[in-house]
């Protein structure tokens, strides 16, 4: 017998008061657990932090057996793989960009961004071992050879190739951000509204100045968002770097030398730390990346919710 | 004078169109040369073996990776068991019930979780789980790639609840249906297409995952042993076999990686071609 | 969209001495008031909806007649902004009482809107037991297929769908598609049917079906349509409201009565400027 419900009914269902409840417990919970990533390493990395204070930041000793622990050396080989990514990506992506937003066939776009995109796919172990394998003996000869024999007078191409170091961790990475930095860069190009480009064309203005002089500057804060997006990704990246740059630990000029990122240390000596101090070392070493890409990834975000404001604003 | 001036500035223009173009054309030519490689040298190195046995210790022949291949599905699954309720509920709260402050301190977060490094979230499983207690596991591995795929299920879940019209809200209400039921009746059906985009996304980002691994699951030699012992993984035998000086061992690594390749690769595009479709 | 009842007003809303016997469907409203955020959108309605008849709700656009009807089964309070004082007497009990439960309020008044909303990842059979199934009300397979029927037939789209059951709601026409979302509004058996404007979207020929529709429905239920064609309502219903907007802009009664009193004789000069075409 079908019971229709006729009358006025209890008031609230329990159930309707319990579920928004419950939705965001969970909501909450990706909050908690941003703070509690914080909270969990300061506490873990604790033990290094009250022995070394900020020596811990600029001394470049590495020594378990003295329980000596210096970051600099990681901190630098850090700044520098990421500074040379992004010297050797920006270009390419910016150009890449330019040509799938202001250049490229209809036809063309939707397959060639979905390539583009296929790259960020690739997991970080893979592009390593490609790079450990195929990379890095062209990265020794001929790339380094020529470098170090024509350039050589540079403190930059100093020393014996050896195919794993600085300069093939900063072309791994540079391959890892471009896809993102691209991407980005795509979108922050296709916002520029027609009529900028046409009043530029209208005036006599090739296709380059047109690009140069009124699309790039219109979206330069999506651009330099996506850049320090992709200087983000570049921090934190892992496994591709340790197995290209080899594990040297000096502070050095040389883009030859084999060096350290702050994550492939971690990832490195992990396996190796026995002492209380060593595993607080190493947390303390997360804890400085955690705290280096969020502020980059928090300017980069406020840049391009900025951007989207204004273009809202505008419209 | 003119003239010059004009043949110069078309010849600028030339120039850095066609750098543009070839930037472009680069990007794809870098991926063509690594999917390549791991293409033919995976190719080359994989056979029955490679998929039925385990492992054998460093400078004995022959030897494979199956218990790898089940500890990586073990700890995908394991992952995406986690993540899901937390995501798609977080993904509810948002599109549904949160007013706009909370909304996007919400959102903002998820951004920002999305952005932490891989290693930092392994050694925060480190410290959480493993060191009290007292033992590497598939369990910690499986949080830690939750933490990282939570954020992915629940920005796509929320945009995908978003897109369902108000009017079917309406609709399924004016029905006298309560409204936790409306939702999940009406709405996450209606929604169900992206929700599941993304977490393939989310599963094809995590398979992948090798750093979260190295202080969570460690790897095992005993094959698996069971949720709360250390297992092994394709993306951490890969990264083992390739950084040891035994050439069989590198031959290994191609082989997982054309495997790893084939698995996140074939799921990435198998998204992105439908959600595509959608949007025309 | 979050839930907002009218929690503040003391008033009471029963007037003693009325007895109205239970489930009869008769529909008061006294002093109705209703706003979106802080604009008024409706003022001090107050009159009392025949039952087993065809009520139309007619006036210019923009004059808050939508909302008006939206107040009556509580849908209004779900907009965002949504708010309502007065009283709306249902069985001579208020229904924006504090202990009542909206839930029940919209399965005693059901609701169709102006574009047809089938629920699109369900099938015909699917969408017209949504109300049922989604409260589990219903407890054997055989009994849903009773009623999916009996709402087809009543909506006069079971000889068209019948071989279709399985198919998509989306796969019918505009007409097929409002007259769906008819069925599925009754398998719920509410007393009251209100209709927001419901033929706006379709063509004249499926309009004329849905007013030989509702002629048959009002043998057995109340029905209130909103409607901005005048021909429709003459066509139609046999009691009319007419709706102006105020030099304020909120939408105040003019006029209800009769329709054809209304039609060929109305009290109010705006209303006979209306009927007649002088403006709106």
């Amino acid at each position: 017998m079908l019971k229709n419900s006729s009358g006025f009914g209890r008031s609230g269902h329990l159930a309707d008061k319990i579920f928004p409840r419950l939705t965001m417990v969970f909501a909450l919970l990706i909050v908690v657990l941003l703070a509690g990533i914080l909270i969990v390493l300061n506490i873990d990395a604790f033990p290094a932090i009250r022995k070394f204070w900020l020596s811990f930041l600029v001394s470049t000793s590495w020594d378990p057996v003295k329980e000596q622990f210096g970051a600099l050396p990681a901190i630098y080989g850090t700044l520098l793989s990421s500074l040379l990514a992004l010297v050797i990506a920006v270009p390419v992506s910016l150009g890449a960009a330019i040509f799938l937003s202001e250049l490229s066939p209809r036809w063309l776009k939707g397959p060639a961004s979905l390539l583009i995109e296929l790259l960020a796919a690739i997991p970080s172990v893979i592009i390593g071992l490609w790079g450990l394998f195929v990379l890095v003996p062209v990265v020794r000869n001929p790339i380094e050879s020529w470098l170090g024999s024509k350039l050589g007078f540079l403190p930059f191409f100093q020393g014996p190739p050896f195919g794993v170091g600085f300069l093939a961790a900063g072309i791994i990475l540079a391959i890892m951000i471009i896809p993102i930095i691209t991407a980005l860069s795509r979108d922050a190009l296709s916002a520029v509204p027609n009529q900028q480009r046409e009043a530029m064309l209208a005036l006599g203005a090739t296709r380059w100045e047109t690009i140069r002089r009124t699309v790039l500057p219109y979206c330069r804060s999506g651009l330099i968002g996506a850049m320090i997006l992709g200087l983000g990704r570049a921090l934190g990246e892992t496994m591709a770097v340790t197995m290209v740059i080899g594990n040297g630990y000096k502070l050095t000029a040389s883009l030859f030398s084999p060096g350290t990122t702050i994550a492939s240390k971690i990832a490195a000596e992990f396996a190796e730390a026995d002492s209380q101090l060593f595993i607080a070392s190493l947390v303390e070493l997360a804890l400085v990346l955690f705290a280096v890409t969020l502020v980059v990834n928090v300017i980069a975000r406020l840049l391009v919710w900025r951007l989207t404001a204004v273009k809202e604003a505008r419209e | 004078m003119a003239d010059t001036g004009y043949g110069r500035r078309k010849l600028i223009n030339r120039t850095m169109l066609s750098l543009c173009a070839i930037a472009a054309g680069l990007s794809i030519i870098v991926l063509a040369l690594i999917l390549g490689y791991t293409l033919v040298q995976g190719i080359s190195s994989l056979d029955i073996d490679f998929l039925m046995q385990a492992a054998k210790p460093m400078g004995e022949a022959g030897g494979g990776m199956r218990d790898e291949i089940f500890g990586t599905l073990i700890l995908v699954t394991l992952g995406t068991l986690i993540s899901l309720p937390v995501g798609l509920m977080a993904g509810i709260f948002v599109a549904e019930f949160a007013g706009p402050r909370i909304a996007t301190a919400v959102q903002f977060s998820a951004d920002i979780l999305a952005g932490v490094p891989s290693i930092v979230v392994g050694v925060f499983a480190y410290a959480v789980l493993v060191r009290p207690m007292h033992s590497y596991s598939a369990l910690s591995a499986g949080v830690a790639l939750a933490v990282i795929m939570i954020p992915i299920v629940a920005r796509t879940a929320e945009e995908s609840l978003r897109l369902v019209p108000n009017f079917q809200r309406e609709a399924a209400l004016a029905l006298g249906i309560t409204r936790w039921r409306a939702i999940i009746g009406v709405i996450i059906p209606g929604a169900l297409t992206g929700i599941v985009t993304g977490v393939m996304l989310g599963v094809a980002r995590i398979a992948g995952e090798t750093a979260p691994l190295i202080f969570t699951a460690l790897g095992s030699q005993f094959g698996v042993q069971g949720l709360l012992k250390p297992i092994g993984a394709l993306p951490l035998q890969i990264y083992r076999y390739a950084m040891s000086p035994d050439p069989d061992w590198h031959k290994q690594a191609w082989a997982a990686a054309f495997l790893l390749m084939l698995l996140v690769l074939g799921i990435s595009i198998l998204v992105r071609v439908v959600s595509r479709r959608r949007s025309i | 969209m979050i839930d907002k009842s009218n929690q503040d007003t003391v008033q009471t809303c029963e007037i003693p001495g009325e007895e109205v016997p239970e489930g009869s469907g008769i529909l008061k409203v006294r002093g109705l008031n209703a706003w979106y955020d802080s604009t008024k959108a409706i003022k001090n309605i107050s009159l009392s909806i025949p039952e087993k008849a065809i009520t139309a709700i007619i006036g210019p656009s923009g004059c808050g007649k939508s909302t008006f009807i939206r107040c009556l089964n509580r849908m209004h309070e779900v907009s965002h902004g949504g708010r309502v004082e007065g009283c709306v007497l249902l069985d001579g009990k208020d229904i924006y009482a504090r202990d009542v439960d909206p839930v029940a309020i919209r399965r005693r008044i059901g609701m169709v809107f102006q574009k047809p909303a089938p629920f699109p990842t369900m099938s015909i059979f699917d969408n017209v037991s949504a109300g049922l199934r989604l409260t589990r009300v219903w407890s054997r397979r055989w009994e849903l297929e009773e009623i999916v029927e009996r709402s087809l037939r009543q909506a006069a789209l079971w000889d068209e769908v019948k071989d279709k059951l399985g198919q998509s709601g989306s796969s019918l026409s505009g007409g097929q598609q409002q007259r769906l979302c008819i069925a599925r509004a009754m398998a719920v058996e509410p007393e009251i049917i209100l209709l927001d404007e419901p033929c706006s979207a379709l063509d004249p020929a499926a309009t004329l079906k849905i007013e030989d529709l509702m002629r048959n429905l009002a043998d057995r239920y109340t029905i209130v349509i909103v409607t901005h064609n005048m021909q429709q309502a003459a066509r139609v219903s046999d009691m009319a409201a007419f709706f102006l907007a105020d030099t304020d802009r909120t939408g105040i009664l003019i006029e209800f009565g009769p329709t054809s009193q209304l039609f060929t004789n109305p009290k109010d000069k705006r209303t006979e400027d209306y009927i007649t075409g002088r403006f709106g």
